[in-house]
């Protein structure tokens, strides 16, 4: 199975990569761009079959590592 | 230098780069030190401060300071921290003592996403702790910073923690102790410590600033601190 996570700073705290690029779109007359966020995807391949194990365990290595839950936000997708 | 006894152990992971600095300054200053490599699951135990010097641990990868937390020795510290054992993360080791939670909050990426190096002026905020107890509140200290990632980030009910308990160290500030924006950090703030006061964390080098001919003395009152 592989494991998609995707990580993002929170709304609130401010993302100055994402706020970069916004007015790099905008001067380049993309004018109906509203917000960017940008975060960053980790794909993780698991020997496993069963996809509530995984999710858990998805979950567990967020928390401890994948994502800072301080600043950030993570969803998890499992194919 | 007269021979003083408190022992510091500096840790060393794949990636620091201040290492020697670290010894040098606290050896000018006429204490003893020790280098503890990473993989070590216990610290020396005859010491008085751990340091968490500045670098760039295992590349800065993922986020900073996020897998050199995970080092054997960093249970060694954590341990050493909650049983009331000092210790001083600079830079690099101030994101991994926020990362280990032994720190509150997160240092995200600097607002205008340049690696910032420069002398900054900074504002003694409070000064009754083992780290600043040689420096006066409202004081303005002149210690370099070298960060891409500083800009201190704690969440509102946080910071009124922080706030209230007396656990803000130091503000980026102006010549005449005003706070300014150097990076982005939550009302300016350059460096804190844990609750119970004996984690410290900052931004700036105070290793840096040992020597007049180096643009500054400031930083010798912070390492000195810890000798009380």
């Amino acid at each position: 199975m592989t494991a998609v996570v995707n990580v993002f700073l929170k709304d609130g705290v401010l993302d100055p990569q994402g706020k970069a690029a916004h007015h790099a779109l905008d001067s380049l007359g993309f004018s109906s761009v509203g917000d960017v966020r940008i975060g960053k995807q980790i794909i993780i391949k698991l020997d496993t079959t069963d996809k509530a194990k995984a999710e858990t365990e998805v979950k567990e290595m967020c928390e401890t590592l994948l994502a800072n839950t301080v600043i950030e936000d993570y969803t998890i997708e499992i194919n | 230098m007269q021979e003083k006894t408190l022992k510091v152990a500096v840790l060393r992971f794949p990636g620091t780069n201040c290492e020697f600095d670290t010894q040098y300054a606290f050896e000018k200053l006429g204490y003893t030190t020790e280098l503890v490599w990473h993989e070590n699951e216990a610290l020396p135990t005859d010491i008085d401060l751990v340091v968490v010097p500045g670098g760039f641990s295992y590349g800065d990868y993922l986020r900073s300071g996020s897998i050199a937390r995970f080092s054997p020795v960093m249970k060694a510290v954590t341990a050493y921290a909650n049983d009331g054992g000092k210790v001083l993360g600079i830079c690099n080791g101030f994101q991994i003592l926020t990362e280990a939670g032994l720190l509150p909050g997160a240092l995200k990426r600097n607002n205008n996403l340049h690696f910032i190096s420069k002398h900054q002026n900074l504002c003694v905020v409070n000064s009754d702790n083992a780290f600043l107890n040689k420096c006066e509140n409202g004081e303005v200290l002149n210690i370099p910073i070298a960060h891409a990632d500083g800009n201190y980030y704690i969440d509102d009910e946080g910071f009124k923690k922080i706030e209230t308990n007396g656990q803000i160290l130091l503000r980026y500030c102006d010549d005449k102790g005003k706070p300014v924006v150097v990076n982005g950090s939550v009302t300016s703030i350059a460096g804190v410590c844990n609750e119970s006061k004996n984690v410290f964390g900052l931004m700036p080098h105070p290793e840096r600033a040992l020597e007049a001919i180096l643009g500054s003395v400031d930083g010798v009152r912070m390492l000195e601190g810890f000798d009380v």
